[in-house]
């Protein structure tokens, strides 16, 4: 108390807070300061990088096929996402691609995953904004998968479950069961977590209208994702650009209209839902077959650069590899979307309360470990 | 700091300045000795009407334009980068409004960064890669004032490779401590040798790990330790 000057503390017309980076509603280690007039944001300055791990140097100095678990570890709570990204990144650079049986347990896997990464968000951000019941009950759903992640390849977060050219394991029996019972359940957990929030006044008034981006300034900033489709774009890679074995099923894509903290909320369910509807569509008809597709053991890529993003449930998750035809990438670079994404928190926040910081932090769904790779 | 490093590098290569553009050996298939059996991907010459219209405009800036696995790309010089940039952002044919990541690559051969800009057009649904390539020492214009995602992006950037760019708002380390010394994703950059004088300067002893000098990828013959 006696470092601060009297003056300032009684004429405190501007005060600058340090949130973070030990605050449980930063997600992780994340420093935000805060420039604040009375309790309005004035400006905002994020500090990042405590969790810096050097991943992608890491790249250049471990061959193509030890890089991937080192990769689980950036967006650990949507590792199966990751995974597939850059799995499918060195199969194009190889001009090879995974047999059907590979891409639809692919796909199917990526969309548990997604579902269990908006659960862990949407028990989290629900916490933070003071609803404690739906942090039980998403984390009751979201160990089912975690079961079937365990089942299958014997981890629940940095899983591993793909290789350069398909899946190492076969599924078990009873995956399509159990998967099945997930799957016929899941919608109606999803209207359960709406009654709790949706209409909830108290909810109602902390999510609308709070960090609202219009759609052009989301571009312009590089938003993706749900945060993206909140403002009003309908854009998916999954249909634009379709990877896996997306092509075959059909979905919609859920968008909001003014872009707030409620829209992206909302955004969000509605795509747990067409995740859900997608595995459903999928288990019925895994195709046999192999599933790896023909592949050398020593991976050596020809000369060249190659840039491949998927969809992940933060956003555009993308790698741009540079091959020399050794064994080891030249350049490994990850374009992870939770960087880019909190890029916007300024830009969002400036203008509100500080509690609504806590709750644009949330509604951006960042994971640190991405952050700072 | 920066400024040291330029005045080293300013010393040394006096004689090798090629007045020409330099090849670009990233895309090159020219088969190396131990190149794969199957030949692999060669980039194929290819151009779009956006790309005529870009080389009609800036005529002696774009180097060529070729398509790799199906991806384009096209090749520009650093001189006139916000313009160009510009220009594909608020075209009609197909206007990038997507700056999807912006990254660097080092060739320390040559002594050049290449920058890479991979962009996005919502309209074409389409993605370009367009490339410059600096010498070492060079600084390159900041496209902060086109796409304002690329604040974050080119601060990364320097942070990793120390690419310095001009008129960027608040050019400083993003990742890395401030007080931290060199650039890591430089292909020259010593970690162990740092690592020697970090606990050499702290703990006043020494650690007895061993180093390597010149590049990254040398040989074990090159590997010394600090009592050498």
């Amino acid at each position: 108390m006696s470092t601060i000057n009297e003056e300032t503390l009684f004429d405190a017309s501007e005060i600058t807070v340090s949130m973070g980076p030990q605050h449980p509603s930063t997600h992780g280690v994340l420093q935000v300061k805060l420039k604040l007039d009375g309790e309005r944001v004035i400006d905002a300055q994020s500090v990042i990088g405590f969790l810096h791990r050097g991943v992608e140097k890491l790249g250049e100095n471990q061959t193509w096929g030890q890089w991937v678990p080192t990769l689980d570890r950036m967006d650990y709570i949507a590792a199966v996402s990751n995974c597939l990204g850059y799995c499918e990144t060195v199969e194009k650079l190889l001009g090879i691609t995974a047999p059907p049986r590979a891409q639809y347990i692919r796909t199917i896997m990526t969309e548990l995953n997604r579902i269990s990464s908006h659960l862990l968000w949407l028990g989290t951000h629900a916490l933070d904004i003071g609803a404690m019941t739906v942090f039980l009950y998403a984390f009751r759903e979201r160990e089912e998968i975690l079961k079937i992640f365990e089942n299958y390849c014997g981890a629940r977060l940095t899983t591993h479950m793909f290789r350069i050219g398909g899946t190492q394991y076969e599924l078990y029996d009873g995956f399509e069961s159990q998967v099945k019972a997930f799957v016929k359940d899941f919608p109606a957990h999803v209207a359960e977590y709406e009654t709790l929030l949706t209409e909830n006044r108290i909810w109602l008034a902390r999510t609308r209208g709070v960090g609202v981006i219009s759609a052009k300034d989301a571009i312009d900033v590089g938003l993706t994702g749900p945060s993206l489709r909140g403002s009003g774009v309908a854009w998916d890679l999954r249909k634009a650009k379709p990877y896996a074995a997306y092509a075959d099923f059909e979905f919609d894509i859920p968008t909001g209209e003014t872009g707030d903290t409620y829209d992206r909320y909302m955004v969000r369910m509605e795509e747990m839902r067409q995740s859900c509807r997608i595995v459903e569509q999928a288990i019925g008809k895994i195709p046999d077959g192999p599933l790896m597709a023909k592949i050398t053991k020593i991976i050596k890529p020809p000369v060249g650069d190659i840039y491949h993003s998927i969809e992940a449930p933060k956003g555009e998750l993308g790698y741009y590899l540079v091959s020399d035809g050794a064994t080891q990438a030249y350049r490994a670079r990850v374009r992870p979307p939770s960087f880019v994404n909190l890029q916007a928190l300024r830009q969002m926040v400036i203008g509100s309360m500080v509690a609504d910081v806590v709750a644009v932090i949330g509604t951006l769904d960042i994971v640190l470990g991405e952050i700072d790779r | 700091m920066a400024d040291e490093k330029e005045n080293q590098q300013q010393n040394q290569p006096e004689q090798p300045k090629p007045a020409t553009p330099p090849p670009p050996p990233p895309a090159k298939p020219a088969a190396p000795a131990a190149s794969p059996k199957p030949k692999g991907p060669v980039p194929e010459p290819w151009t779009s009407p956006l790309i005529e219209a870009l080389t009609a405009r800036f005529e002696d800036q774009v180097v060529k334009s070729y398509r790799f696995i199906g991806q384009n790309q096209v090749d520009v010089k650093k001189d006139r980068i916000v313009e160009i940039m510009t220009f594909l952002r608020d075209n009609d044919i197909s206007p990038f409004t997507y700056l999807v990541d912006e990254t660097a690559v080092h060739w320390p051969k040559t002594e050049e960064f290449e920058i890479v800009y991979i962009l996005y057009s919502f309209d074409k649904n389409e993605h370009l890669r367009v490339k410059s390539r600096i010498r070492e020492w060079e600084q390159i214009e900041s496209v902060v004032s086109v796409w304002s995602t690329a604040n974050w992006l080119e601060r990364e950037v320097y942070d990793m490779f120390g690419v310095r760019y001009a008129n960027h708002p608040d050019l400083t380390r993003i990742l890395l401590p401030e007080d931290w010394q060199g650039f890591p994703l430089r292909k020259d950059y010593n970690i162990r040798l740092q690592d020697v004088e970090w606990v050499r300067k702290h703990l006043g002893i020494e650690s007895g790990q061993k180093y390597y000098v010149g590049e990254a990828r040398a040989e074990e013959g090159d590997y010394i330790t600090p009592q050498d």
